[in-house]
């Protein structure tokens, strides 16, 4: 098969999403838990810190971090159901909701944000 | 119907290449039909493999423009691309020759996956009443058509991935018989289905289904085993 038309199924790219979401989550983490740590190693430096979150750009990376927490959740949800529940048909669809879900999910973290 | 195909056939083992031959085109003409003209008209040396020209056997599928194919039951007119043919042997198998595939590491496979019936009585026994309607009976014949042709087994991702995993066909085929109540070796199914490259390390790409020609579902089969298994596991039937 070609590798073309693997990459046209969108199961595997649901895959492909899945994975690489996790992988960034997963490089996140430790920066996550470095800003919970200033919360602990003084006020002011939080304070810094979230000064600077409160950029433009900070917010939108956050954006681009919950949508991929979103769709990483909610794609590894299917996945759960796929293997632990009665098969149901239509695991594309599925998939696809999942994006949408996480695309409107991003748009009310912004929504908020800004 | 006037013309010519272009096609491109595999020729020699793994390091062999694609080469050319120019095929009269023909109505209702299958991928098979073309291979057989090539070997009958234009070089007897060419190896490939059939038997029932009608969708039964499962000897005849190879790699057409790109996709694992039933080459008996797939008219060129539906894939043939500019006039254009690519044929090439089934991918995830070793090559012997030409567009014949060894089909002993997809065989061996179902073996390791208990892939056959052991019976729980003898001929003395009353006949085993199967309600057709049972969910266990349903399950099966849901999955019960296979023609061991060994698409789903190039067309899967996992099986790429890692050459150890059992694969589609022989996961689908212990899901036959892991839901046939008159089978006496569930156990050691299920814990050959369980260890690692079974059952567990399907990613669930629903390749197998895609391109089953015969429609069935293996990622369904795959899914069942995982929740036989687990449950097998919880109440200590089997072990890790």
């Amino acid at each position: 098969m070609s590798m073309l038309s693997r990459r046209t199924s969108p199961l595997w790219l649901a895959a492909l999403v899945h994975r690489l979401s996790g992988l960034a989550l997963a490089a996140f983490l430790p920066f996550h838990f470095l800003a919970l740590g200033l919360a602990i190693s003084g006020e002011a430096r939080l304070e810094g810190f979230l000064r600077w979150a409160d950029q433009p750009l900070v917010k939108l990376s956050e954006g681009l971090l919950v949508g991929l927490l979103a769709v990483h959740m909610l794609g590894g949800l299917r996945l759960l159901a796929l293997e632990n529940l009665a098969w149901r048909e239509g695991q594309t669809r599925f998939a696809l909701l999942a994006v949408a879900a996480a695309m409107v999910v991003v748009f009310v973290f912004l929504a908020s944000v800004f | 119907m006037a013309g010519t195909l272009e096609v491109s056939l595999w020729r020699g083992g793994a390091d062999g290449r694609y080469v050319g031959y120019e095929v009269p085109m023909r109505d209702s003409q299958t991928v098979l039909d073309v291979v057989t003209w090539v070997q009958r008209n234009a070089d007897a040396t060419l190896s490939y493999r059939f038997a029932c020209r009608v969708g039964m056997c499962g000897s005849c599928a190879m790699t057409v423009n790109g996709r694992p194919r039933w080459t008996c039951r797939t008219h060129v007119s539906k894939v043939a691309s500019d006039g254009k043919l690519k044929v090439g042997p089934l991918e995830n198998l070793p090559v012997i020759k030409d567009l014949a595939a060894d089909m002993r590491p997809f065989f061996e496979k179902w073996q390791q996956a208990q892939g056959r019936f052991a019976p729980s009585k003898t001929r003395t026994d009353p006949i085993e009443r199967i309600s057709p309607d049972s969910p266990a009976r349903l399950a099966a014949n849901a999955a019960i058509e296979c023609i061991n042709c060994g698409v789903c087994y190039a067309a899967c991702d996992t099986v790429r991935w890692n050459p150890d995993y059992l694969g589609p066909a022989a996961l689908n085929r212990a899901w036959t018989l892991v839901n046939d109540v008159r089978d006496a070796a569930n156990v050691e199914r299920l814990t050959a289905v369980a260890a690692d490259s079974g059952c567990h390390a399907c990613h669930s790409h629903q390749s197998c289904q895609e391109h089953c020609p015969v429609a069935l579902n293996p990622t369904a089969s795959i899914a069942g085993l995982k929740r036989k298994t687990a449950q097998a596991y919880l109440r200590g039937e089997i072990k890790p």
